[in-house]
């Protein structure tokens, strides 16, 4: 950002495209974390609290306050407890994931006609068979759309992870604004931003083929 | 209904034959002791024998639906008992209950993420069928209701019509060959016309099959229609009458049964008659290719003549006053503008049929179209008159009960 | 003496209570930054985003910029902001961190009143077009009035999600209760960096319970009780 100095420079793009693929590399790896343990705690909180409207009120309210704390925040609080390290990035990542995880697995459950419901528990469905066989299929592609949204959210979130040593694409931004340099910043700016719109299409696409029933309009 | 070949016949017979429903002196209170709230039940006691259908039908709130879903116990009765066969529902296992009762709804209630042919396979699926046997069957009763199984097995409910869902949700009810039905508005969601047609197969379906069935709606016309015994209920969940529908037209045992099943309760007897049970007329006839003269010596004091076909089938009416010395009779001066009827027309279908092509007398076939005799306005008219006087003679309702005004829904 | 007793050590030397470093000038800082940029944003965001909505048109683009913006990490919209604040010649701190808010904010408030608008019950519209009101009527007493709730909770949002973003100011050199976060971890200072960290978490939730006390008292009864036969409005992401 010194004056005479182009926005980007591609020789050092070149010169550091495997570091640039390392990052790319930590960066799905601390977003596919977050979501997938994200995702095995609220699946499993969300099928005991679904028909639990008190206890689902409560929880969306803890979980909705923990949504509302800045990432650098919760990040800076847990540092005395489990230090500059991993762990700590997941906790908060993690964390920022149940609100939406939870609304949407418990919001498909919900929403699945009663007819269905009434119908399939008077063909003789028991309770385990119904929230399998009908409940969390029919639930599908809303609970994808929470993942989509966790995922996209989470990619974002991971780029403030470099502050406390976690990599990650955040970790060239911070390079550029401590060197002053905008080519890194730019560089991982837009490879997040990249990366959020390809993960978001590829889930795009497992939904449809996890769910072929949508598609079907005669 | 398409054409079975004769192979799907033993199959279906099998595990088709109907079971015994009681329910004896059941109640059913909602929240603590509470009467009178919406869908209670009222120590009702109903037996519905073997292979009858037996409708369900009343004001909305008078716990008809309550009543059934005590049956494959979806809601458990405050009192009483439901026998099925003489076992008491209460000491079967909930689950195993439920698959042997067939449960139709409203919406239908198809799995909206399985295809049709899945969603039929859904009881024989939980009862453990092997595959092979489960695709026979799924086959057999996509035919039965009238689907291609080629064309239908492998959508999904939202590509079909809403009255093909319907019927699909009979199918999957019937998947295990149970021995009783429960359907609740089973028939309410579609229009007028296909309603009609749903009703009419699922009688044929059920002449073939003696399921018994209980079967829950608000119109008395279905209920009449549709059912061997109709129970009427009213608010606060009591049994007003429990009676074959003839009997409950003509001896209504209150004055709510008189006005819920109408006024025009004398018209809606005539939706229970057939052709078959009034005596036809006879017109003059003539045949194609016939001199006129021998026409017209036969006709007497008779205007028309009635021309038939080589086979005997009604090719329309001839004006005795318009027709020529000189020539032979074609079929081009025929009128066919009269209705046609078969043994199985109902009068009210008749009546309303003569009624709306403005004639005076339609003609009767036999199952080959051939010609039997002649229905008129008249007949019906004569046999409405006898319907009433019988109906005033055994009613039990004071006279000048007003007519119905309040209708269920 | 354990480290809460550090903490409390830290918060009782006066110094932290005044001058540039000091607690009310950095919650200061904070706010009046945050509240520009909502500000601004709202200037942008509000005018259209009712109007598509009264139109009915650019639903799409509508809808489509607000999923952008839940995809903009706040980082790189830093990242992006500093050389263009550079290139302006506008320097590092206030106006980088300005410009990087004011994308974030824009989004919820074009959407929600733009869904909020559009949602209004079309034979409500047709009835007071019936009766007469004219199209700025229609809009000043009918449609706004029933939008607002979803407009207010849009504001939220974006006001939740720049109270947060705010505090990555000081990584650009910016003030607000960042400054304690990033030089609590560059002087591993923890109970600076705790301090920090609890005053942005609770001004983050006081930003949100007090829009929530706000959409109280500005909603009539009717309109509230219609907004809650809507869906739950989106959640501004995390920052």
């Amino acid at each position: 950002m010194t004056p005479g100095e182009p926005l980007i420079r591609w020789d050092w793009i070149v010169r550091n495209l495997d570091v640039i693929g390392q990052r790319v590399g930590e960066h799905l790896v601390l977003t596919g974390l977050a979501v997938g343990i994200g995702f095995v705690i609220s699946f499993v909180l969300s099928i005991w609290i679904a028909r639990k409207p008190r206890l689902y009120a409560l929880v969306t309210w803890i979980t909705g306050i923990l949504y509302t704390i800045p990432s650098l925040a919760l990040f800076a609080l847990l540092i005395p407890v489990t230090g500059l390290s991993l762990l700590t990035a997941e906790i908060g990542l993690v964390g920022y994931t149940l609100l939406i995880l939870i609304r949407n697995i418990v919001g498909g459950i919900r929403s699945v006609p009663a007819d269905v419901r009434e119908a399939a528990i008077g063909m003789g469905y028991t309770e385990r068979q119904l929230l399998w066989r009908v409940e969390l299929p029919l639930a599908l592609s809303v609970i994808i759309a929470g993942v989509r949204v966790a995922t996209v959210t989470t990619i974002g979130l991971t780029t403030v992870t470099a502050l406390i040593g976690q990599g990650g694409l955040g970790y060239f931004i911070l390079e550029g604004i401590q060197r002053f340099f905008s080519t890194p910043l730019i560089v991982g700016a837009t490879l997040s931003v990249l990366l959020a719109v390809l993960v978001d299409a590829a889930l795009v696409l497992l939904q449809r083929q996890l769910t072929p029933w949508a598609r079907a309009t005669s | 209904m398409a054409d079975r070949s004769p192979g799907h016949d033993a199959l279906l017979t099998t595990g088709g034959r109907g079971a015994t429903v009681e329910l004896r002196d059941v109640s059913k209170q909602f929240g603590p002791a509470v009467k009178g709230t919406a869908g209670a039940v009222n120590n009702l006691s109903i037996e519905v024998p073997p292979g009858e259908i037996c409708v369900l039908v009343g004001p909305s709130g008078c716990g008809k639906t309550t009543t059934l879903k005590m049956v494959n116990r979806l809601v458990e009765p405050t009192s009483g008992q439901v026998l099925i066969d003489g076992q008491d529902v209460q000491r079967i296992e909930v689950t195993a209950l439920r698959r042997r009762i067939g449960y139709v709804i409203q919406q239908t209630g198809l799995f909206p993420h399985q295809t049709i042919g899945r969603n039929v396979a859904t009881v024989p699926r939980l009862l453990g069928w092997p595959e092979e046997r489960i695709r026979a069957r799924v086959d057999e009763l996509l035919r039965l209701i009238g689907l291609e199984p080629e064309r239908v097995r492998d959508r999904y409910p939202s590509q079909l019509s809403g009255g093909e869902r319907q019927r699909v949700g009979v199918a999957r009810a019937m998947a295990a060959e149970p021995p009783v039905m429960l359907m609740d508005e089973p028939f309410g969601a579609v229009d007028p016309i296909v309603r009609e047609r749903l009703q009419n197969e699922f009688l044929r379906l059920h002449r073939r099959l003696g399921t018994t069935v209980l079967l829950v709606t608000h119109d008395i016309d279905e209920a009449i229609k549709m059912g061997t015994r109709v129970a009427v209920m009213q608010q606060g969940g009591h049994l007003a009458q429990y009676a074959p529908p003839a009997e409950l037209l003509t001896h209504p045992a209150s004055e709510f049964v008189a006005d819920f099943v109408g006024a025009d309760r004398g018209l809606k007897r005539l939706s229970l008659m057939t052709v078959d049970d009034v005596e036809l007329g006879r017109a003059a006839t003539a045949r194609l290719g016939e001199p006129v003269g021998a026409a017209r010596a036969r006709a007497g004091t008779a205007s028309w003549i009635l021309l038939l076909d080589a086979d005997g089938r009604p090719e329309g009416w001839l004006s005795v006053g318009q027709l020529r010395e000189d020539r032979e009779i074609t079929s081009e001066l025929a009128d066919p503008s009269s209705p046609i009827f078969t043994h199985e027309t109902t009068l009210r279908e008749a009546i309303s049929r003569l009624l709306a092509t403005a004639v005076q007398t339609g003609v009767v076939v036999d199952e080959n179209g051939r010609y039997e005799g002649t229905l008129s306005l008249e007949t019906v008219g004569a046999a409405l008159r006898a319907s009433a006087a019988e109906s005033t003679n055994g009613a039990a309702v004071p006279s000048g009960a007003e007519p119905a005004t309040e209708r269920a829904q | 003496m354990g480290f809460l007793g550090q903490v409390g050590a830290w918060l009782s030397n006066p110094s932290r209570w005044q001058g540039v470093d000091g607690i009310p000038n950095r919650v200061g800082e904070h706010l009046f930054l945050s509240g520009l940029a909502v500000g601004i944003a709202i200037l942008i965001a509000l005018p259209l985003g009712v109007l598509l909505g009264h139109t009915g048109r650019g639903g799409f683009a509508a809808i489509n910029v607000a999923n952008m913006g839940r995809a903009l990490p706040s980082m790189a919209l830093l990242a992006f902001a500093l050389p263009l604040a550079f290139s302006l010649g506008l320097g590092l701190g206030f106006w980088p961190t300005l410009l990087a808010m004011i994308p974030l904010a824009v989004p919820p408030i074009l959407t929600n009143s733009f869904v909020a608008v559009r949602e209004v019950d079309r034979d409500v519209l047709e009835a007071a077009r019936g009766m007469g009101f004219r199209e700025w009527h229609v809009l000043s007493e009918v449609e706004l009035p029933l939008a607002a709730p979803l407009i207010i909770v849009g504001v939220r949002n974006a006001a939740v999600a720049v109270v947060a973003t705010a505090t990555l100011g000081a990584l650009v050199a910016g003030g607000g209760l960042g400054r304690y976060i990033i030089d609590g971890l560059a002087l591993q200072e923890y109970e600076r960096l705790v301090v920090g960290a609890i005053l942005v978490a609770l001004l983050a939730v006081a930003v949100e319970l007090a829009f929530g006390i706000v959409e109280r008292l500005a909603v009539s009864t009717g309109a509230r009780a219609d907004s809650a036969q809507r869906d739950a409005p989106e959640t501004a992401s995390p920052r």
